[in-house]
């Protein structure tokens, strides 16, 4: 069967999810935060190291659908080695798109910087499932915080909560 | 005689409809049942030609309203063949029923006369382990609230009740047995009568769970032997908002109330209340009265097809579907396997295919079923897994709609490259 169009199960989510990147969590970290969908059940325990203000490494382990291991691989791939105020600029943009109901206008910039995440765009339109994708993203924001780094006063604003 | 399938989904107006493009596949029965035109029809009428409110009024539209409220009593009396309409209680659905029975419990440890009822330390309550959430949680408040032990019976590997521990965990000390006929999570039919047996034994009273066995087997609340069963309206091809508390009457007659409020009085006076007789007793408040009477309806449309018949029907189903579902390769089925002593209510994982994952692409292809714990987590808990995808059937489920699904499956499987 090919995956029509419009479906949410875009072949990058599914490769993600066959290959997830930056699984398995390193022995060397900063902080770790464990983070459950009560909806899916699923499951993702993630573990950052920071180097000054970037993300030196980030590795997790996981259970669930399909929608949050391959968000939380997708993010991965986009935020190791970035520095941490562009991590949670990314986060707040896929936060956004998720936040869109399927009506998301995304600019050029807008899919450059969000590469693979773009394909999670289906998965707005169904609101039981934007729990799932944000899974890894608000993990990411949590153990960032949890490993020490502080936001400048104009990056904060958005709604992920720190455990 | 057999159900004529294609006439009883002309009763459906939305099998008609498409979702994605495609034809509406329907198989979350268990989760809520479609409705024929006949209940919505009868939910117009009502509201267009007879409302009022019920059992105050004396003018005509109030005596039609209150006619047509108590008509629906009768109705779901015959149906379970209760001996006296006036053990038939309507409540918002299974969860309230329930609850009015366990907080009645409650409530007997100050009211005098309801002795029976008392119950505390040392006592025991005990549920199954397939139970939905609202045949567990309001026993396990109960028991913090009395300071009785909340216990269980344990489930095997096939999804049936343990039977070596039934005269273990039934005992002296039980005071409620409070169990499901058709588990909605496995499908699995319980040995009613093996239960009620042990409890009289030991003198417990027994609550019956029939969510998920009113809408397809026959219900004979005298054959069955126990002293309380629950069942909600919207599974039973009526509306939201209505279910079914039926009670032995001696026990409902020295009974505390639950919910205080109108009409459920006999006399108030600021120094105290006395309480009207059952049913009333335990209905306070203006009543869900368009939506009894859209239960009437769709009890007089089952019954027109002959519960024998929907049983027949659903039996074939299940065996043809379990016999489908087995040609999926790994896909493994939670609960029995085999189509003796259960329902037309399948769960099933299929390896490294998350259930939400499966229940989404089916969604994509028309196919609606649901995928979750089913409200029955311990249940995912015992079979170390998530969550499960669950088929469930109808009056209106054909064998097509069986060969969809699996091939619905199978092209999941492509999808996931499994």
């Amino acid at each position: 069967m090919t995956v029509p169009m419009d479906s949410m199960y875009q072949q990058i989510i599914l490769d993600h999810y066959k290959r997830p990147q930056h699984h398995g969590l390193p022995e060397d970290f900063d902080a770790e935060v464990h983070h459950v969908n009560p909806t899916c059940g699923d499951e993702v325990t993630l573990r950052v190291r920071l180097t000054g203000d970037s993300i030196a490494d980030l590795g997790w382990d996981g259970e669930g659908c399909s929608i949050s291991q391959a968000s939380t691989s997708v993010m991965s791939e986009l935020v190791v080695g970035k520095p941490v105020g562009e991590a949670m600029a990314l986060q707040r943009k896929f936060l956004e798109l998720m936040q869109s109901q399927g009506h998301a206008v995304l600019t050029d910039d807008d899919e450059e910087a969000l590469q693979d995440a773009v394909a999670f765009e289906g998965v707005s339109k169904y609101p039981a499932r934007v729990k799932c994708a944000l899974l890894g993203w608000m993990a990411m924001k949590s153990a960032v915080a949890e490993a020490g780094w502080r936001a400048q006063t104009d990056e904060l604003g958005d709604t992920g909560e720190v455990t | 005689m057999t159900i004529d399938v294609e006439a009883v989904r002309k009763d459906f107006p939305i099998l008609g409809r498409e979702v994605h493009g495609q034809p509406l596949v329907y198989l979350d029965s268990a989760n809520t049942s479609q409705k024929p035109q006949v209940v919505l029809d009868t939910l117009t009428e009502f509201y267009a030609q007879h409302n009022a409110n019920v059992a105050r009024a004396v003018h005509t539209l109030g005596s039609e309203a209150t006619h047509a409220f108590e008509n629906a009593r009768d109705k779901v009396a015959a149906f379970i063949n209760a001996p006296s309409r006036d053990e038939v209680v309507f409540t918002k659905n299974s969860s309230e029923a329930l609850n009015l029975v366990a907080y009645s419990i409650s409530n007997a440890s100050t009211t005098p006369g309801a002795e029976r009822f008392r119950i505390g330390p040392g006592d025991e309550i005990v549920v199954t382990e397939m139970e939905h959430h609202s045949n567990i949680v309001p026993w396990q408040l109960l028991a913090q609230r009395t300071g009785a032990t909340f216990r269980w019976l344990p489930i095997d590997d096939d999804g049936r009740l343990v039977d070596s521990a039934i005269d273990e965990v039934i005992n002296e000390r039980t005071r409620v047995v409070a169990f499901v006929h058709q588990s909605n999570a496995l499908g699995t039919i319980n040995p009613v009568w093996r239960i009620v047996a042990r409890a009289r034994e030991v003198g417990a009273l027994t609550v019956l769970d029939a969510s998920q066995s009113a809408p397809h087997l026959p219900l004979d609340v005298q054959a069955l032997g126990v002293d309380f069963v629950a069942f909600t309206g919207h599974k039973l091809y009526g509306p939201t908002g209505v279910g079914v508390l039926w009670g032995r009457y001696d026990l409902l007659a020295e009974m505390p109330p639950f919910l205080g409020g109108g009409e459920m009085i006999e006399t108030v006076d600021m120094t105290g209340t006395t309480f009207a007789a059952p049913p009333h007793r335990f209905e306070a408040g203006t009543p869900m009265i368009a939506q009894a009477v859209g239960l009437g309806a769709a009890i007089d449309y089952v019954t027109a097809l002959g519960m024998e018949n929907v049983q027949a029907h659903e039996r074939e189903l299940v065996g043809y579907a379990l016999d489908g579902l087995a040609t999926v390769d790994g896909l493994r089925i939670i609960g029995p396997a085999v189509p003796v002593d259960r329902g037309a209510t399948i769960s099933f994982t299929l390896p490294r295919i998350h259930p939400h994952d499966v229940a989404q692409l089916l969604d994509e292809q028309g196919i609606a079923v649901r995928a979750g714990h089913h409200c029955a987590r311990p249940v995912c808990v015992r079979y170390g897994i998530p969550a499960t995808t669950r088929a469930s059937f109808g009056v209106y489920t054909t064998t097509d709609e069986i060969d969809a699904l699996v091939r619905g499956i199978q092209q999941v499987r492509e999808v996931f490259g499994a």
